[in-house]
């Protein structure tokens, strides 16, 4: 691992030019918050961000790097799945726009970003926070999300007026039963953010899922 | 109008300032504690909380929420018991205006952020307001207990009896539960909160509010939220339930009922009357012709009026 951080920025200067981040960082970030607050708020809601004029180098997703330019800095620990970690333009679009410390084990992340959701680990693995502090939980962000095609559920619980319906696709197969159980041990838990092409959805750990009888 | 709309196009941004006051990395850091808050409604999240230029209790734990959600389209509305025109919401409007330069009013339905030091608009709040409450003190048990290791468990375990305790002493004290603001509140059945030192009249509409609520604390370093049509209820007895104060006059300028009133000293002789303590509300109702039964008195001229110049500021 040492040997690949030392190697990286070289390897980033090779093959490409660093893609830059937000064209205007304060309010760029402002608009993107709001949409992330407005999805967490309104669980399975969608929002919409202005990603146009992102182009992180793949497999990360502009909305996927416009909630990463907005959330994460030196405070917070990233972890990144395989396909993201294989990337060295990736790691080094994160490391040199938020200067977050991407860390290789789950549970010391404040944010997990997830390029392939097929492939994505338990929610289990993740930081789940503690009795008294639930907030040090992990955040874990997928990216790719078609919304609407997916398994549809159906929402209860804070933000939601009656109940919603949601279907984001892809998830892995067990998917669901892991964010029940995730939020049966409410306050501890994760909590979802849903990135697609230019729209963002939030699943907090407050919601109640369930799933279409069949 | 035209004054502010110059001011959107960056004339502060060349100055002094950030947009809205706060660095970007303090904001980030602002927001993340939010999305906490928002996912683990009536939770107090821990924050490192700025100095800012003004004292604590001048509401500095609201204004950073604000300054960390605000946008340069947005429209704000500042007030201080009700009133946009006291001297909180008046200096605190201004912070905004000279460090954001985002336009401002006293319309609540104008108003896509509301920052309140401890009311809630009468006219019931939207799905695309938020509202921001500047708290004091956000731990409700502690009176109680003051140890904040203490707290965190009770929080953890939900052991809330001393709270039903408090309100009990109350009744066999007073003979009714004599606690008329900062009344506990339970949210979405798990987590007992401050709703920040409101009368607790304002209670009904915390519940099941269409509007983000977001509480800020500075001098506390905590941050809590209540999402939209979020179940929030006043702890109560079941022989004993939660009721709200009650007024047996209208508001002396518009005649409305079933609003809070603030008691005005009009002269000292022992005069006085009862107005709505939400200004905005009060000068609506009688723009649309409503008067209240001390509308025509000399005495009571001067608290209502003078305000419309200052909103076309």
């Amino acid at each position: 691992m040492p040997a690949a951080a030392e190697t990286m920025p070289q390897n980033a200067t090779q093959n490409s030019a660093l893609a830059p981040g937000f064209q205007d960082p304060v309010h760029d970030a402002q608009d993107c918050f709001r949409a992330i607050m407005n999805a967490m708020a309104r669980p399975g809601t969608l929002h919409g961000v202005r990603t146009s004029e992102l182009t992180p180098p793949a497999p990360l997703t502009p909305a996927g790097a416009a909630a990463a330019l907005t959330l994460f800095d030196y405070d917070t620990p990233v972890w990144l799945d395989r396909t993201l970690m294989a990337s060295d333009e990736v790691k080094g679009f994160l490391r040199f726009h938020t200067g977050a410390p991407i860390v290789s084990e789950p549970v010391e992340a404040a944010f997990a970003l997830v390029a392939d959701p097929l492939q994505l680990i338990s929610l289990a693995s993740f930081n789940q926070g503690s009795a008294e502090y639930p907030d040090t939980s992990t955040t874990v962000i997928l990216l790719k999300q078609d919304f609407g095609d997916g398994d549809k559920v159906t929402l209860e619980g804070p933000g939601i007026e009656k109940s919603a319906q949601f279907a984001p696709k892809p998830v892995p197969p067990t998917f669901w039963d892991q964010v029940i159980a995730n939020n049966r041990q409410f306050p501890r838990g994760v909590d979802l953010i849903f990135a697609g092409s230019a729209e963002i959805a939030a699943l907090p750990r407050s919601t109640h899922v369930t799933l279409p009888e069949s | 109008m035209t004054g502010t709309a110059q001011l959107q196009t960056y004339d502060f941004a060349g100055g002094e300032y950030n947009f809205a006051y706060l660095d970007e990395q303090t904001k980030r850091m602002i927001r993340r504690a939010i999305l906490k808050g928002i996912a683990i409604p009536g939770y107090q999240v821990p924050f490192a909380s700025r100095e800012m230029p003004m004292p604590y209790g001048w509401g500095t734990g609201g204004v950073q929420v604000t300054a960390s959600i605000l946008g340069k389209d947005d429209c704000l509305k500042m007030i201080d018991q009700g009133s946009d025109d006291t001297t909180n919401a008046v200096s605190l409007r201004g912070f905004f205006e000279k460090t954001a330069g985002v336009r401002t009013t006293y319309e609540t339905s104008e108003a896509t952020i509301v920052q309140t030091r401890h009311r809630i608009p009468e006219k019931p709040l939207r799905e695309d307001q938020i509202i921001v409450f500047q708290v004091p003190i956000p731990e409700p048990l502690r009176f109680l207990e003051p140890r904040e290791t203490e707290t965190r468990k009770m929080h953890a375990l939900e052991d809330y009896g001393l709270m039903h305790v408090k309100l009990y002493e109350d009744i066999a004290k007073n003979g009714h539960i004599a606690t008329t603001y900062a009344y506990p509140v339970k949210v979405n059945g798990r987590y007992v909160m401050d709703p920040s030192p409101t009368p607790k009249f304002d209670n009904p509409k915390i519940d099941r509010m269409a509007a983000l609520q977001l509480y800020g604390a500075g001098r506390e370093k905590r941050i809590y939220a209540i999402p939209p049509y979020t179940d929030v209820k006043s702890l109560d007895f079941e022989d004993y339930p939660f009721e709200v104060q009650k007024f047996d006059m209208p508001c002396g300028l518009c005649g409305a009922e079933n609003v809070y009133l603030d008691e005005v000293i009009l002269d000292d002789k022992g005069g006085r009357m009862f107005v709505c303590s939400d200004s905005d509300y009060c000068e609506e109702r009688r723009a649309e012709g409503h008067t209240g039964p001390m509308a025509a008195d000399p005495a009571a001229v001067h608290i209502g009026g003078g305000k419309q110049e200052e909103t076309d500021r």
